[in-house]
């Protein structure tokens, strides 16, 4: 037996290569995990039998390093639940998280619990042993499915070259053409040539792209592979090898997963230092609630969420409304929801740096998205470093203000401001960050403002300890819906596989809400503001458009008010979401305003920020925004 | 011819291991998946199985020595028994292991002695029943 050997063995038969065969199901890269040699020969055998070419392995870990080291190199997997070396469910996630191929799951145990454990793991399917040949059979139709099911949701985009491309060397051949074609899975088609697929979408129109749940697995993937400190847009688009997926794309899709991740980190953190930011209440009820309401919503509406992270985010959004943002939370609170704190404060300053140098938090905690155990694992890694990020950057926020400080602390949401402003930031002129400080909200809402606003996320790099402050409001506030990505949090942080979340509409409408600090690359790429569906509408801005008229002003949000901003800002927001797509800022002021009208449409609103910018100074000067300032932010 | 004669003495016995109860419908899987490019995939599969379970065997012994019996871990091992011995179509083994793992469940050590005890037995028996089934297939 061959199976003895640490990679496993493969047998030959017919190679499918890239594209599906014409002799599909033949040729289907199978892998097989179980530690039971017995079952694994026999396996094999079977496999064989059905003309499928196997690869054996007796451990897990085996398994995911010859995942890794070839991509592409198969098609489904099946493993066993009982392993001695690592859980088949966990194997379960890494798989959909890393490779987001379908996974069968095979068990002498037939008890309900188990299977259905396998099904809310994400499994495509759950075979009982003895396995009889007739049930491998038919394994070829999860993959089929997935495709069609993750090309779907490409298409859904409305893309037209999304047809085209489908006319083309369909995957599923002559198999399944009535029912594939046209929705042949735009994603795999990294599997057959994109280049050329690739070439035919820059002339055509780029459609919206939706970000399923694969989709934003392979870009997790792309992105924990280049390193989050890495991630660039344009590597990520190489790696991710979508066909018909630009640099823009993929740009404010990261633009958002930063600002998740921030967003997580800033939750955990909350959760156990309420206390001391002045994220204060606002800020947590604000974070908390509207991320959890918010965030809830929108990862739902993107994708199913999964119960556990839904239920994290609920409880980390409840949890929190009560506690005081601030304090950063610790990481392991990665069950906090995306601390819409964390937006707000992120910027700047120190937690910029936290970020990027704290390892992987687990962002995951809030992110409801249809996180599947997998995501959330990775996701929870991400929060994890960003929590980190949080952490630090807090710390030197305090000094500026006592509401600096309390954004620092509540880092969650500074990570993302910082994350990204390490950059962008820097360019945020420490006076803008100092005034606003007073806002708790200034957390979500630096996060927001800031997106259009490329030299604010650069000031708050500088500026460490007002950006929290960095009333985002100069863009988006809440808009910039923090949702989630981890902005640029740190490189430890792994890629989140929430993939509802980043639901890139093509607009981006940052959905801030609250605070999270739009990432940094919203800033460069600014389209990112995309109207998430993480709507975060509460985050950190708590503009409460109506009542702003100067709430901006000196605290900006007012925990009531934040409570009541999220949810009108959120509407707003909906509505109004920047719709930065591609649009780079390239004049921030004009960009921010530009999106400040867009999103609150409202006169008002934006006079109220006016206002909140005398206070600002050189803010305004550089920034322009109109909406909210720094004062704004406080929570 | 001899030949005849050890096709339907084989024949035979692989009936009677039916009748007996001692194997299910899984060894015909098998052996369906033998052919001319695997020949004597049932035997390999029969050989690697009776190896891989004797160190089962044996680690379920220790365990049922401890003074204070840790029955998730023994139930943990006696799974993996089921699976292999299922995966050859060992019916009554298989079912011998469901009663040692309700055992388990119950926290009754006695019974799982003594169910693991006869388990034991109908594992060697229907080892050497194989092992002359074997025999005479080469034949």
């Amino acid at each position: 037996m061959n199976l003895s050997n640490g990679k496993g063995s493969t047998s030959s038969s017919v190679k499918t290569g890239d594209t599906i065969s014409d002799q599909f199901p033949a040729g289907l890269r199978v892998l097989v995990v179980d530690d039971d040699p017995t079952c694994l020969m026999i396996l094999e055998r079977m496999l064989r039998a059905c003309l499928y070419e196997v690869t054996k392995c007796k451990r897990a870990e085996v398994a995911l390093s010859l995942l890794r080291e070839n991509k592409n190199g198969f098609d489904i997997v099946l493993s066993d639940v009982h392993m001695p070396d690592m859980d088949g469910f966990k194997l379960l996630e890494l798989i959909g998280l890393e490779m987001d191929l379908p996974v069968i799951m095979m068990s002498a145990d037939d008890g309900k619990s188990v299977v259905m454990k396998g099904v809310t793991h994400g499994a495509c399917d759950y075979l009982i042993k003895p396995v009889r040949i007739e049930a491998l059979k038919n394994i070829w139709q999860h993959v089929i499915r997935k495709r069609k099911n993750g090309a779907k949701d490409v298409e859904q985009s409305g893309s037209v070259e999304e047809g085209d491309r489908l006319q083309k060397g369909s995957e599923d051949g002559d198999y399944s053409s009535s029912v594939n074609e046209g929705k042949s899975s735009k994603k795999r088609r990294d599997e057959e040539d994109e280049g050329e697929e690739r070439d035919d979408s820059s002339t055509l129109k780029k459609p919206r792209v939706v970000w399923s749940v694969e989709l934003h697995q392979q870009f997790m993937a792309a992105v924990n592979q280049l390193g989050i400190e890495k991630a660039v847009p344009k590597r990520i688009l190489e790696l991710m090898n979508v066909p018909g997926l630009t640099r823009e794309n993929v740009a404010s899709h990261l633009q958002k997963y930063r600002l998740y991740l921030r967003r997580l980190s800033g939750v955990s953190h909350q959760q156990s230092s309420l206390n001391n930011s002045f994220m204060s209440s606002q800020e947590a009820s604000f974070g908390a609630t509207s991320i959890s309401g918010i965030d809830l919503q929108a990862f739902s509406a993107a994708s199913q969420l999964q119960s556990q992270s839904l239920a994290k985010l609920q409880a980390a959004g409840l949890g929190r409304s009560t506690a005081k943002p601030g304090v950063p939370m610790p990481l392991s609170d990665q069950k906090n929801l995306f601390s819409f704190e964390s937006p707000r404060l992120r910027f700047g300053e120190g937690q910029m740096q936290h970020l990027s140098n704290n390892k992987p938090m687990n962002l995951l905690h809030g992110i409801p998205t249809n996180m599947e155990p997998k995501q959330l694992v990775n996701l929870h890694q991400s929060s994890q470093s960003l929590g980190n990020l949080n952490m630090r950057l807090n710390a030197p926020a305090a000094q500026n203000n006592p509401l600096l400080m309390q954004m620092a602390q509540s880092q969650p949401r500074g990570q993302m401001l910082s994350e990204n402003a390490g950059s962008h930031l820097s360019r945020f002129p420490s006076s803008l960050v100092q005034p606003t400080v007073t806002n708790g909200i200034s957390n979500g809402v630096l996060g927001n403002g800031i997106v259009g606003n490329r030299n604010i996320t650069s000031a708050y790099n500088s500026v460490p300890q007002n950006s929290s402050l960095l009333s985002f409001p100069m863009s988006q506030s809440n808009e910039m819906s923090v949702n989630s990505f981890p902005l640029r949090s740190s490189p430890g942080i792994t890629s989140m596989p929430t993939k509802g979340m980043f639901h890139e509409d093509g607009t981006s409408d940052i959905k801030g809400a609250g605070g999270f600090v739009p990432n940094y690359d919203m800033f460069n790429e600014f389209n990112h503001q995309k109207s998430n569906d993480w709507d975060l509408t509460n985050t950190g801005m708590t503009y409460d458009a109506s009542q702003h008229a100067n709430p901006l002003q000196g605290e900006g949000m007012h925990q009531g008010n934040l409570q009541n901003v999220g949810q009108p800002l959120n509407n707003l927001l909906v509505d109004n979401s920047l719709r930065v797509k591609d649009e780079r800022i390239p004049d921030q002021s004009t960009q921010i305003n530009n999106m400040m009208s867009e999103q609150y449409g409202q006169e008002d609103l934006i006079s109220a920020f006016l206002k909140q910018q005398e206070g600002i100074g050189p803010v305004e000067d550089e920034f322009d925004f109109d909406g909210y300032s720094l004062d704004n932010i406080s929570t | 011819m001899d030949t005849n004669h050890s096709r339907r003495q084989l024949a035979a016995m692989k009936q009677s291991l039916f009748d007996q109860g001692l194997l299910d419908e899984q060894f015909i899987q098998l052996e369906e998946l033998q052919d001319d490019a695997n020949p004597n995939f049932v035997e390999e599969i029969v050989t690697l199985h009776y190896r891989d379970s004797s160190r089962l065997i044996s680690s379920i012994e220790q365990a049922l020595k401890e003074r204070n019996l840790d029955f998730n871990k023994l139930d943990t091992l006696m799974h993996q028994f089921k699976g292999s011995s299922s995966s050859i179509g060992a019916k009554k083994v298989k079912a011998e292991c469901n009663l040692f793992r309700e055992y388990c469940r119950a926290g009754n050590a006695e019974g799982c002695m003594r169910s693991f005890q006869q388990l034991k037995k109908e594992h060697a028996a229907l080892r050497k029943k194989l092992e002359a089934y074997f025999q005479v297939s080469r034949v």
